[in-house]
């Protein structure tokens, strides 16, 4: 398939961007008409921004604090590190030769596509109320639980202010990019199921129908201030459950959707005949290190301040990962003598996964507990049940990302302590009914029904999308390009070329 | 003339090497090649997926000579490589019409 870009189309396609990237004016701090603050305001102001607390009570108006903004500019950029280049570099040495370079263009390709989306109206679509607004609409209204709002489409009034609905102390547009590295980083991730054979204009088509119908709404409903599942944040949360970076709203929601794709695409060519392994472990276990470090970002920046919280969620992260990386390793020693690299790998990846929902809420032992429960689960999904029912899950994406994040998801439910993260018991949590299921010993049934309601939209979702996008475009390339790797047919490179 | 070409373990390159050197032997080409014989291959586990690798890396000496050095460096070459477990390789012989340096554009022994 070719498309011509004749000179109308490039205009057609430019011009309303340059139009909407003007700057709208972004309101400055409306100090000026505020009286003096006494010398007690401002130190409770200043305490305030210490504790990464509400300062509204001082009437001095939230702005960005240097430390706060700091770090989560550092976890911003983390979170991009973990696609650009960890996942190149994992995803490009655990395919083989002929297809690393499919790999790195997915990875970059839907880097710039989501960025583009988020800019236009995915942010807004996410992290807005409008919809709730008394004066909306009753459609709006009742959409308000699934989808945010219209008010900061193309980044309209995202400037340096704090947007309070989620962070008292960072400017608004460090927390949209900071969301916008977990947006690009979990459409990237499905694409690992169908490495090897599917085309890139079908992992473009799918990535952006996937974006709106999935990962907007969903992310929505976990984190949006209005948000369905929102149980930590949102007074009117229906099913008040817990995720703190993403167990859902990546996790899941990569894994779950990987399955039913590589389920539709079919087996690679050769599949359980032809050796299909790693070309370069060394590549994969770098980029293996990148996610590890990429993670803290993930992780310790989902507290959304250098605070207290973000603190324990960096150590959770780091215990369950090094437990989750002995465990694998140790399975495969026990059953086969000999503990692999790609085992430390996936171990590292199961644990790190598992704690994603849960670092924030869990304390140190709770963290051994997730790292331990997802490296073993992981390890069971990616080598029995996948040898027996025998999908081709290329890089077991649904082994490791799906299984891991909903075991995470249910033993968040059991281990979340407020000790560790006393927004389990703040006034949100008070009115929506999760403070009272945390002290029941209850959250993991809440949990339950937040995984059944996730499921509920990516299966039925990701499933229409992939019949749509082998009705628009296909989705395998045809004859012999498969066996000849996707580098030459889709992109007209080699990863490695001789006499280079 | 003669050529030899050796299968050699790869291990065993810079001992033959040295071997063929101290005969007087100033020239060889050497290629990282892949093959089986009664070695068989190993299997590899990536997440549970076993492959059998059939194909095990060898090198290929190419060394061209004059027929009275032949015997002695297949001696020397054997004696090199040798660990005497599975897998050592093997040695071949074949006959060598003509050679000729490109530089000099000599031909025959001369150019070996």
């Amino acid at each position: 398939m070719t498309i011509t870009l004749s000179p109308r189309l490039l205009t057609a396609i430019v011009l309303p961007i340059l139009l909407f990237s003007f700057p709208s004016r972004v309101s400055a701090s409306p100090a000026s008409s505020v009286p003096t603050p006494t010398l007690e305001q401002r130190v409770a102001y200043a305490e305030a921004e210490r504790a990464n607390a509400d300062p509204s009570a001082t009437g001095i108006a939230p702005a960005a604090s240097p430390a706060h903004t700091g770090w989560m500019m550092v976890s911003a950029a983390l979170v991009l590190f973990m696609t650009l280049p960890g996942l190149i570099l994992f995803y490009g040495g655990l395919v083989r030769q002929k297809n690393v370079l499919s790999m790195a263009a997915l990875c970059l390709g839907i880097t710039a596509l989501v960025a583009v989306i988020w800019w236009a109206c995915g942010y807004s679509l996410v992290f807005g109320k409008s919809f709730a607004a008394e004066d909306a609409s009753g459609l709006a209204h009742a959409a308000s639980p699934f989808l945010g709002g219209t008010e900061f489409f193309f980044l309209k009034n995202v400037g340096a202010a704090p947007n309070t609905d989620y962070a008292f102390w960072i400017p608004q547009n460090v927390f949209c990019i900071f969301q916008l590295a977990f947006a690009i980083i979990t459409p990237v991730l499905i694409f690992g199921a169908s490495a090897e054979r599917m085309k890139f204009t079908s992992v473009v088509v799918f990535a952006f129908l996937w974006f709106f119908i999935v990962y907007i709404p969903l992310t929505h409903m976990v984190w949006g201030s209005t948000g369905l599942l929102n149980g930590v944040w949102n007074p009117k949360a229906l099913i008040p459950a817990i995720d703190f970076a993403g167990g859902m709203v990546v996790e899941m929601a990569c894994g779950w959707s990987a399955l039913v794709l590589c389920l539709i695409l079919g087996r690679r060519k050769g599949f359980g005949r032809e050796p299909m392994m790693p070309h370069s472990m060394v590549l994969a276990s770098v980029g293996t290190g990148i996610l590890w470090v990429g993670w803290y970002g993930f992780n310790a920046g989902s507290a959304l301040a250098a605070d207290g919280i973000a603190a324990n969620a960096f150590l959770t992260t780091t215990l369950a990962g090094a437990v989750a990386s002995l465990v694998w390793p140790l399975v495969e020693f026990l059953q086969r003598g000999k503990p692999s690299v790609l085992g430390f790998c996936s171990g590292a990846v199961a644990g790190l996964v598992g704690i994603t929902p849960a670092c924030g809420f869990v304390d140190a032992g709770g963290a051994v507990i997730v790292g331990a429960a997802a490296s073993l689960i992981s390890y069971v999904a990616c080598t029995t049940i996948k040898r027996a029912l025998r999908y081709d899950d290329t890089l077991d994406v649904f082994g490791v990302h799906g299984v891991s994040g909903t075991v995470g998801l249910i033993l968040t439910g059991i281990l979340a302590t407020a000790a560790a993260n006393p927004n389990l018991l703040g006034a949100p949590a008070g009115a929506n009914g999760l403070k009272a299921a945390l002290e029941a010993h209850g959250l993991w049934l809440v949990q339950c029904k937040a995984i059944g309601i996730t499921l509920l939209l990516v299966l039925p979702a990701t499933l229409l999308i992939t019949l749509a996008v082998r009705q628009l475009v296909g989705l395998r390339p045809g004859g012999e390009i498969e066996s000849q790797g996707l580098d030459i047919h889709d992109h007209g490179e080699e990863g490695y070329t001789l006499n280079g | 003339m003669k050529k030899i070409e050796a299968i050699i373990k790869p291990f065993k390159i810079e001992e033959v090497k040295d071997a063929l050197s101290e005969l007087g032997i100033e020239g060889m080409t050497v290629t990282e090649v892949k093959g089986f014989g009664r070695q068989k291959g190993h299997t590899e586990i990536y997440r549970g997926s076993e492959y059998t690798v059939d194909f095990l890396p060898k090198i290929k000496l190419e060394v061209i000579l004059a027929d009275s050095s032949v015997d002695s460096a297949i001696k020397a070459i054997v004696a090199a490589a040798k660990t005497g477990k599975i897998g050592d390789g093997k040695v071949f012989v074949l006959p060598v019409e003509n050679a000729i340096r490109i530089r000099t554009e000599e031909t025959g022994e001369q150019a070996v």
